[in-house]
């Protein structure tokens, strides 16, 4: 469909850009409606999302459990909504627990009319050096490290 | 690239502790000695080697000889360890992303079909 931008932005952020086929308000309804969330939010292949509470308002929680499809144990995340403009914009912080919490994560994502769609820019904190070899750990652990290996063979190719 | 189990139950031991945290944290801006990680934890000489020897371990951290003095710096896997994140962030979202089109497709009305970029 679109392709997607991830860069650096200093060592403090990262910057995701996307776009989509679809206005804004769809977009946004996706990303807040824990029903939408649960059939798209779920990482490399093989996870479930059996938990999802999302509630958007300013101070709503948000609770998000994954579970490897074959049964196997997973992680969550929880986090509270901060500020929310329908349609447009999301602020909220957001932490892993794998299992202990990783240090808190600040998103802002911003969804904005582009032709039919939209385009969506997700502004979120850097993790520091020890929580991203701990998020690297666990993602090895569920597998998802395969893509990045391939990756590598087809550059060293 | 490949870590055994063994390798990340080792990983995982050295990293549950806060202080052996903030060490990485610390090498992370470039290699130090014992005595240089010592002091802003106010701790013995003696107990950081102890978090160092589990680091080193771990493969998380290499020391070098030099004269008396054995530096530490972070391991390759750990200066790696910025790119293979965002490997692993790209990884993850592109696939959400690619779901969530479907999902969105779902969502809108169906348009009649036109020529797409």
């Amino acid at each position: 469909m679109s392709q997607m931008t991830i860069k650096t932005e200093g060592d403090r952020f990262v910057v995701v850009t996307r776009r989509f086929a679809a206005p804004p308000e769809a977009v946004y309804r996706a990303h807040v409606e824990p029903e939408l969330i649960r059939k798209w939010m779920l990482g490399p292949e093989g996870m479930t999302m059996p938990v999802c509470i999302s509630e958007p308002r300013p101070g709503g929680r948000m609770r998000y459990e994954w579970v490897r499809a074959d049964g196997g144990g997973g992680f969550h995340l929880t986090g509270e909504y901060l500020e929310l403009t329908p349609h447009s914009r999301i602020v909220h912080v957001e932490r892993m627990h794998l299992p202990d919490p990783t240090p808190d994560n600040h998103v802002e994502t911003r969804f904005a009319p582009d032709g039919e769609g939209t385009l969506m820019t997700m502004r979120m904190t850097l993790p520091d050096e020890a929580t991203r070899t701990m998020m690297l750990a666990t993602g090895m652990e569920h597998g998802m490290e395969a893509s990045y290996v391939r990756l590598e063979a087809v550059v060293a190719g | 690239m490949k870590q055994t189990a063994a390798q990340l139950d080792a990983a995982f031991g050295a990293l549950s502790d806060g202080t052996r945290r903030a060490i990485l944290a610390r090498l992370a801006l470039g290699e130090a000695t014992v005595m240089e990680l010592a002091a802003p934890f106010e701790m013995s000489q003696p107990a950081v080697s102890r978090h160092l020897k589990v680091l080193e371990g771990a493969g998380l951290i290499l020391r070098r000889a030099e004269g008396t003095r054995r530096p530490c710096r972070l391991s390759p896997a750990g200066v790696e360890a910025m790119d293979r994140w965002l490997a692993l962030l790209r990884d993850a979202l592109s696939k959400n992303y690619d779901r969530l089109d479907g999902v969105l497709a779902v969502m809108t009305p169906p348009k009649p079909e036109e020529e797409t970029p």
